[in-house]
């Protein structure tokens, strides 16, 4: 039996239009990914990497890993262990990662990736005072340390003022003869003199571990802040800046004392860290902490993929949007665009140069490459000898414009280099043929049809439902495939010939 | 600015931009047979093997190398035309109708030496003209003496004939007349003038510049209402008869009538433009029905003529 294309094309664009949406209220009913976007909230991505070089004998690495403080949240955890026999246990309420191997031979590391986001700001639990080691110092030493402590005390009336007076002076060039008499001693840290100090004045402390989070850094290592309790509280203090109170960007890692990695049978042994700071919906990360691990559809989703490429995905997945705009202002309104899809890579450029500036930009070189190629055209040059010479001289303009915008300050105009460089010299080889052609009008036309069309896609690309949409329901992808097939099918008049046949009937019907 | 309703074009029988690429281009035209059309050496070929009368075609540069032999093979030739064999829309149509010593002369009376020629046969061979930009052959042309009487509704142009032909059907023709806004060119909507001719009997019907009625020519001053076409019969047979030649479900014909050879195809368009329905100030749509609805099939040329006389008179 054969079945006509009409009723092809109704099965098709049905099953098609039917699977996108069911697939879609499937995640959001069943699994309850939110249709909305809703808040947004920032998610750090950690990659700590553990390099080590194995010495002869078994390896064993353990690591206390991170517990969830301060309103930071944790998940989506992975480790990667290739060859090691690898648990997670519970040792007086830390939770230890350990990795063990009865030989290596090469330098290895160990991953372990997980995200974060600070869900509210609330203050470190309030745990007790651990007890006060004295520290046991040689005669000399006990004699500096002594005069340090009483020098301190004298400006200060509390534990919280003495410590700041204490990271103060170690932060001065001039610190004192006994300070740097402490400080000489190259087996002493900064660190560890300042926990000396500490001691000796009676004021209970210990450290705490993290990491400063910065977007893009691929080496950052652990920072030590110190904690002092002045009877009833808590204070934390940034050793290397003096300042009081926990920093907003510190994630902890480990508060109070003990090691956070150790290596048995290995040396050289290092913990970096690589960080990517990303923004997502509230609703989305909620619904990934519980769910990430257990469906096979979310496993099989976009979220599954590094980072790197879900950012590419989630630009990818916007063209579709871009298209169906163009595609419906072309057969419903009937708008003229200079090529089918060139105001989708405008409007690309658009996302990254922003609205206004970019259309500035685009009329701007264009505009400037047109005066150009209008003097080319004088010079009977062969047709891909004149594109090619189009390309150089829409670079050169886009070097121009960058460097002159950077001298003057104007930093927006920089984001020129985001503008597709072939895209411009194609638009501008179209449009002088057209000029020849058809004429300036025509030019007017299509140029102003295709910015249109153009920045319609723009506003459409860069709202957050539509960005939200594509990216977390990418099935309905499939939907839009099948209306996109159905539009191929229509029939019906364009707009712009509601206008074009006005005159038209007999003047006496 | 006034608009119409789409209730109102259905109600005529208007064809639109979507209807005529899926339901007549999409549906009668196969892509394979496209090359033919699009292609003016080859219909120019297929037309003569079937004996039908196009310009005479003088030579054909086919390399940027062969640019050289220009001037051999045109000759002593006064009166020519150089265009590219794939191009649209009029592009790339250079019309000489005279030679004084080393210059040429064009349509609008302005000179060209021997070199802006050449310059011209290589931009078209370099495909400036052409679909897409690919590579072209340039052809060269006799240049057709047409028909004194039409002289008067043209300005610096040739007039033709575009008939619609449906499954061999003439269903809607309609004569192009150049004017200074068209540059010569005849094309509609570059402001050139169409007029409805009735298939019939070949009389004009109604004028359009711009898709509105007018009444006269606005560069001769010459009324448009009382054209009548001589040799209409001919023009139409010859016109339906490439149907047989190219298999196309839906094209248009552009027919010129010659002062000695009479009516001969200039060209032929795969997607011929909806502008005729204004020239005629009728709808393209319900004529394509009424010869969907002919139940005979396989009819002579003439008598497919006669069939679509007798259903589109006006």
């Amino acid at each position: 039996m054969k079945i006509s294309p009409r009723l092809q094309i109704s099965l098709v664009t049905g099953i098609l239009i039917t699977f996108g949406l069911a697939l879609t209220l499937y995640k959001n009913i069943e699994l309850g990914f939110p249709l909305s976007p809703g808040q947004q909230q920032t998610v750090w991505k950690v990659e700590s990497k553990i390099s080590f070089e194995p010495i002869d004998g078994p390896v064993n690495i353990s690591m206390a890993l991170p517990q969830a403080q301060a309103g930071w949240q944790l998940f989506n955890e992975h480790f990667a262990s290739s060859g090691f026999s690898f648990i997670v246990q519970d040792k007086q309420g830390v939770r230890q990662a350990e990795w063990a191997r009865r030989s290596l031979n090469q330098k290895t590391t160990l991953h372990y990736k997980f995200e974060i986001y600070q869900s509210n700001t609330i203050d470190l639990e309030n745990i007790p005072a651990p007890n006060i080691i004295t520290p046991e110092l040689t005669p000399d030493r006990l004699t500096a340390m002594k005069s340090v402590v009483s020098s301190l005390k004298q400006h200060s009336n509390s534990p919280v003022s003495f410590t700041q007076n204490l990271l103060e002076k170690l932060l001065l060039d001039d610190i004192g003869q006994n300070a740097s008499f402490l400080l000489a001693n190259k087996e002493n840290s900064k660190l560890s003199v300042i926990m000396d100090i500490l001691a000796f004045a009676n004021v209970p402390h210990h450290t705490v571990k993290g990491i400063f989070l910065e977007d893009g850094r691929r080496r950052q290592t652990i920072d030590t802040l110190i904690e002092i309790h002045d009877g009833k509280h808590w204070h934390i203090f940034n050793p290397s800046s003096g300042e009081k109170g926990l920093p907003e960007n510190f994630f902890i890692w480990q508060r109070g004392a003990g090691s956070i990695l150790n290596v048995m049978g290995g040396k050289d042994s290092r913990l970096e860290f690589a960080l990517v700071k990303n923004t997502l919906p509230l609703k989305t990360i909620l619904f990934l902490e519980q769910h990430v691990q257990e469906q096979l559809l979310l496993d099989f989703s976009i979220y599954s993929l590094p980072v790197e490429q879900q950012g590419v995905f989630k630009g990818l997945l916007l063209i579709p949007v871009g298209a169906l705009v163009v595609v419906l202002l072309r057969v419903l309104v009937g708008i003229r665009t200079a090529g089918t899809f060139m105001p989708i890579l405008i409007a690309l450029a658009f996302v990254q140069t922003t609205l206004l500036t970019g259309l500035f930009i685009f009329l701007l070189v264009v505009g400037i490459g047109l005066w150009i190629r209008y003097y080319l055209s004088y010079l009977n040059l062969l047709l891909v000898a004149r594109i090619t010479a189009v390309v150089i001289v829409v670079i050169l303009l886009m070097a121009t414009l960058s460097i002159v915008s950077y001298k003057l300050d104007l930093d927006q105009l920089l984001t020129v280099t985001f503008l597709p460089i072939i895209i411009l010299a194609w638009t501008i080889e179209r449009m002088s043929i057209l000029w020849e052609e058809e004429g300036g009008h025509e030019v007017l036309i299509q140029g102003s049809g295709s910015l249109f069309a153009a920045t319609l896609s723009y506003l459409l690309m860069s709202a957050e439902l539509v960005k939200h949409l594509t990216f977390n329901f990418p099935e309905l992808m499939i939907s839009l495939l099948g209306f996109v097939l159905l539009l191929g099918r229509y029939t019906g008049y364009r707009l712009v010939e509601l206008h074009r046949f006005r005159y038209l009937g007999r003047p006496d019907e | 600015m006034k608009w119409t309703t789409p209730s109102k074009l259905r109600r005529q029988g208007i064809l639109g931009m979507n209807s005529r690429n899926v339901d007549f281009i999409g549906r009668s035209n196969d892509r394979h047979l496209y090359p033919l059309v699009d292609n003016k050496l080859k219909t120019k070929k297929a037309a003569l093997q079937l004996g039908m009368s196009v310009p005479s075609l003088i030579g054909v540069i086919e390399t940027q190398h062969d640019v050289k032999l220009l001037k051999q093979r045109l000759g002593d030739v006064k009166q020519f035309v150089i265009k590219p064999a794939q191009g649209s829309g009029g592009k790339g149509i250079l019309v000489i109708t005279d030679r004084q010593g080393d210059h040429y002369i064009k349509t609008s009376s302005a000179k060209l030496n021997f070199r802006g020629i050449e310059r011209h046969t290589s931009n078209i061979l370099s495909g400036l003209y052409s679909l897409g930009g690919r590579t072209d052959v340039a052809m060269i042309e006799a240049l057709i003496s047409f028909d004194p009487a039409l002289s008067k509704y043209t300005y610096e142009g040739v007039p033709d004939i575009r008939v619609i032909i449906y499954h061999g059907y003439p269903v809607m023709a309609m004569m192009r007349c150049s004017t200074h806004a068209s540059d010569g060119k005849a094309n509609l909507h570059q402001g050139a003038v169409g007029v409805g001719i009735d298939i019939a009997y070949g009389h004009s019907l109604y004028a359009v510049q711009n898709d509105r009625i007018i009444e006269k020519h606005p560069d001769t001053d010459c009324h448009f209402h009382d054209i009548k076409l001589a040799n209409w019969d001919k023009v139409l047979q010859l016109a339906s008869s490439c149907y047989e030649m190219t298999k196309l479900g839906y094209f248009g014909a552009d027919i010129v009538l010659d002062k000695k050879k009479g009516p001969v195809i200039l060209e032929l368009n795969a997607r011929p433009g909806l502008a005729i329905q204004m020239a005629n100030q009728t709808g393209l749509k319900k004529r394509l029905k009424a010869i969907d609805n002919l139940c005979q099939q396989n009819l002579s040329v003439d008598k497919r003529i006669q069939l679509a006389q007798h259903l589109f008179s006006n």
